[in-house]
């Protein structure tokens, strides 16, 4: 088996459960082989996987956010409100946004505190500023982003066209960098990065600073789908995105993460819940069929784990 | 050897807490030089290679560079003096390519766009240089390389060149995990360095290594150099008595070979098989971490169910890591003391308070537990008072079998007397203890001691040919 690293097998999982759901969905419905039925499978999967990739730098460095649902909601509502109407200052809102998520990264490492219970604090910090911006569902998506997200390319759709770029950024950012290796290496080993003279510190607000900046970029892309929204509008995307990462490829601990398996953990999610639409499930029954999914996929990752340490 | 030291360590003292790790030690590394660094677990080696390496500040004594004092030294200004470490643990990110951790290895140095390729180059070079005909593909993640090629990775980084030529390599046990035809490569490679004008600190276990290849050795103990001389200067022998200490205390054994019913057996994959039988003690020696306490873990696996607790234990264990597997932090005194006989002073399920309140006031009397009340949180206590709880978890089982990893780690003597006493009258009242110990003092209790090399029993001495110096002949030759 030489000729499969370890990561590419990790990464054929995910790919091939999302081919699977694929093919069961055209088999029931062929008519979503199509230029619109892509774009409508996908098109609720931008957001998540920017989300989810927010969640993979937390995850990198091994810290994780449960604050990831709320601040995209958050985020949200700052792009319904104050970006559609005064974007400088909207603008600002957001960079703030993001350098308190650096703080976040710098206090959870100075005090050694557990990153869960800081960032479960956080959402509430989060979720109670979305309802002071936005106290009932409302206001309206910039223009802008509105035009970029259903604009309708030639040949392949939007939705498709925007997961490949987002995936490629995310690659050359994690994967390709000094700052990526730098962060990797700190959820590897971070005692060897700092015998090697790099600041710890840094390179954990480096790290949150960045997934902060994918969140910003989800909640923008939500908006721009959705057209308006509530301080409610992302929560389920605090697991959403969790998940994602791990059936992506990804591990809670040691830094082993995947900017391309984190885009298509984040894909096969959104497409489970149109599968089980597509099957006629009712909807009392969907998030245990998603989990079961969920199980399966994570239940065969176990067992090529297995395998691969029993190579080495 | 330059009339200037590149680096030298004068006075360093270093205290951590209670424990002295350094007192007084004067070290000057010469360029040209290979200085072998020998000496037990404890005997202050790694405490002086994180002093030169600028992780550990000495409370006392400076660093001289070229000469002069350098103020603020650190991790950094020892890195840009071209000073290297290879340590015993992997200090690689596991999760990163080779060339990945290259590029950490190397901050500063191999920046910009097109890194990969220069790190690639770097490490290839180095690789090549150490190693050749290594076959190592720099762009294999590290958790895919087998431990030796990761420790060859590891030594090679210590000699690649990104900018800043390395000057002074540290090499902690280099060679643990190499074959000896890797072994010689890099010992040769080290002698080529040197010839170079590089210096290099070679600390091992396997003297001869130490004896061909350093140009002068340095024997630690108890955190002073107690010898220093020209390779030539020693042998094997006088190396190992060098280490050794001239007082032996001879303790009294009033038991020899051991005649009862085998209480537990084993037979690990490599070396000698263990075996153990009631009221015996039994030691398990050798360099620490060369085994034992994975053969400990392996003897409370063996001898415990895995699913449902037995009725009857068949082996109980004391900790060493008190932090890691020993205390519940938050607990009082008397749970901890109590907790693993809890299914004796239940009835239907239901602890009895009152059965449990009156045997941990029985053991707080035995092995005297100084505080004044057993429901104070267990942090309360001293160190060695919470090692007494543990051992009192531990003695007030039925388990026949104590095995006990080195418990005595930062005890006060006071507390070591009481607890070797119990140990013996306990083990004359027939129990049997396995007692791993990294100090020679209480290996001498023993009644028969298996040596530990490289995670396997080397060799087995009983009654008085329990000595130190077999002790560490074993050990040493078993590595060699």
């Amino acid at each position: 088996m030489r000729w499969l690293s370890a990561d590419a097998m990790r990464l054929a999982v995910p790919a091939l459960a999302l081919v699977a759901l694929l093919v069961g969905i055209f088999w029931m419905q062929p008519r979503a082989m199509s230029y619109n039925g892509f774009n409508l499978l996908f098109n609720l999967a931008v957001p998540i996987a920017l989300a989810t990739l927010g969640q993979m730098m937390i995850m990198a460095v091994n810290d994780l956010d449960l604050s990831m649902g709320t601040f995209v909601s958050f985020v949200a509502c700052v792009t319904a409100t104050f970006l559609q109407s005064d974007p400088l200052i909207g603008v600002l809102i957001l960079l703030a946004a993001i350098a308190t998520y650096a703080v976040i990264g710098v206090v959870i490492h100075l005090r050694q505190l557990p990153s869960i219970v800081v960032t479960l604090g956080m959402s509430f910090v989060w979720g109670g500023l979305a309802v002071l911006i936005l106290p009932a569902p409302g206001g309206s998506a910039p223009g802008w982003i509105r035009a970029i997200m259903i604009s309708k390319p030639p040949l392949v759709p939007m939705a498709i066209i925007a997961s490949i770029i987002i995936a490629a950024v995310a690659h050359l950012i994690v994967m390709r960098s000094s700052f990526g290796v730098l962060v990797r290496g700190v959820g590897g080993n971070a005692r060897s990065v700092q015998r090697a003279g790099w600041s710890i510190i840094a390179a954990r607000a480096g790290a949150y600073a960045m997934a902060a900046t994918f969140a910003v970029a989800a909640g923008i892309a939500l908006v721009g789908l959705t057209t308006s929204a509530d301080a409610n509008i992302a929560l389920r995307y605090t697991l959403l995105s969790i998940a994602g990462v791990i059936l992506g490829g990804g591990e809670f601990i040691g830094g082993r993460v995947s900017a391309i398996g984190a885009v298509i953990g984040a894909l096969t999610l959104t497409l489970a819940g149109s599968f089980l639409s597509f099957l006629r499930i009712s909807s009392d029954w969907q998030i245990g069929a998603q989990g079961m999914i969920l199980i399966a996929v994570l239940g065969l990752r176990l067992l090529l784990n297995r395998f691969e340490v029993k190579r080495s | 050897m330059s009339a200037q030291p590149l680096l030298e360590v004068q006075e360093a003292r270093v205290r951590f807490g209670e424990v002295t790790a350094l007192d007084g030690v004067t070290l000057a590394i010469g360029a040209g030089e290979c200085i072998g660094l020998v000496g037990h677990n404890g005997a202050g080696k790694s405490t002086i290679v994180n002093v030169i390496n600028g992780g550990l500040t000495p409370q006392e004594g400076q660093i001289l560079g070229d000469g002069a004092p350098i103020e603020k030294y650190g991790i950094a200004a020892a890195r840009s003096r071209g000073l290297r470490c290879v340590f015993q643990e992997l200090s690689l990110c596991p999760n990163l390519t080779v060339v990945e951790n290259t590029r950490l290895m190397h901050r500063g140095l191999l920046g910009g766009i097109g890194w990969r390729k220069e790190a690639r180059r770097v490490i290839q070079t180095a690789l090549d240089a150490v190693f050749p005909r290594h076959g190592i593909d720099p762009d294999r993640q590290v958790v895919s390389l087998s431990i030796a090629q990761r420790q060859m990775v590891e030594i090679a980084m210590a000699f690649s060149d990104a900018g800043i030529a390395p000057q002074i390599v540290i090499l902690d046990e280099p060679t643990s995990s190499l074959d000896s035809g890797l072994a010689a490569q890099l010992l040769a490679h080290v002698r080529h360095f040197t010839g170079n004008g590089g210096a290099v600190i070679l600390i091992s276990h396997i003297l001869d290594e130490i004896l061909t290849t350093s140009d002068r050795i340095v024997v630690m103990k108890d955190g002073r150099i107690v010898a220093e001389r020209s390779a030539g200067g020693f042998t094997q022998a006088t190396l190992v008595d060098a280490m050794g200490s001239a007082t032996k205390t001879v303790a009294a054994r009033t038991r020899s070979a051991a005649t009862g019913p085998e209480v537990l057996a084993f037979a690990p994959p490599r070396g000698l098989a263990f075996r153990a039988t009631k009221g015996e003690v039994i030691g398990l020696a050798g360099l620490g971490g060369h085994g034992q306490t994975d053969m400990l873990l392996a003897l409370y696996d063996k001898a415990s169910p895995n699913w449902w607790p037995a009725r009857n234990p068949a082996v109980t264990f004391v900790a060493g890591d008190r932090q890691l597997n020993g205390v519940f932090a938050l607990w009082s005194i008397l749970r901890n003391m109590t907790v693993a006989s809890l299914p004796d002073l239940s009835r239907r399920g239901v602890v009895d308070r009152d059965a449990e309140v009156t045997r941990a006031a029985d053991w707080k009397r035995r092995i005297e537990i100084r505080t004044p009340d057993m429901n104070n949180p267990i942090l309360s206590l001293s160190g060695g008072n919470q090692q007494k709880v543990l051992f009192a978890r531990s003695l007030s089982t039925r388990a026949p079998v104590v095995l006990m990893d080195d418990p005595m780690r930062g005890v006060d003597i006071g507390t070591k007397r009481e607890v070797y006493e119990m140990i013996r009258s306990e083990a004359e009242a027939g129990r049997t203890f396995v007692w791993y110990s990294t100090e020679m003092d209480e290996i001498a209790l023993c009644d028969r001691v298996y040596v530990f090399s490289e995670g396997a029993i080397v060799a087995e001495l009983v009654g008085d040919d329990v000595t130190e110096n077999a002790v560490l002949a074993a050990s040493f030759q078993g590595a060699a």
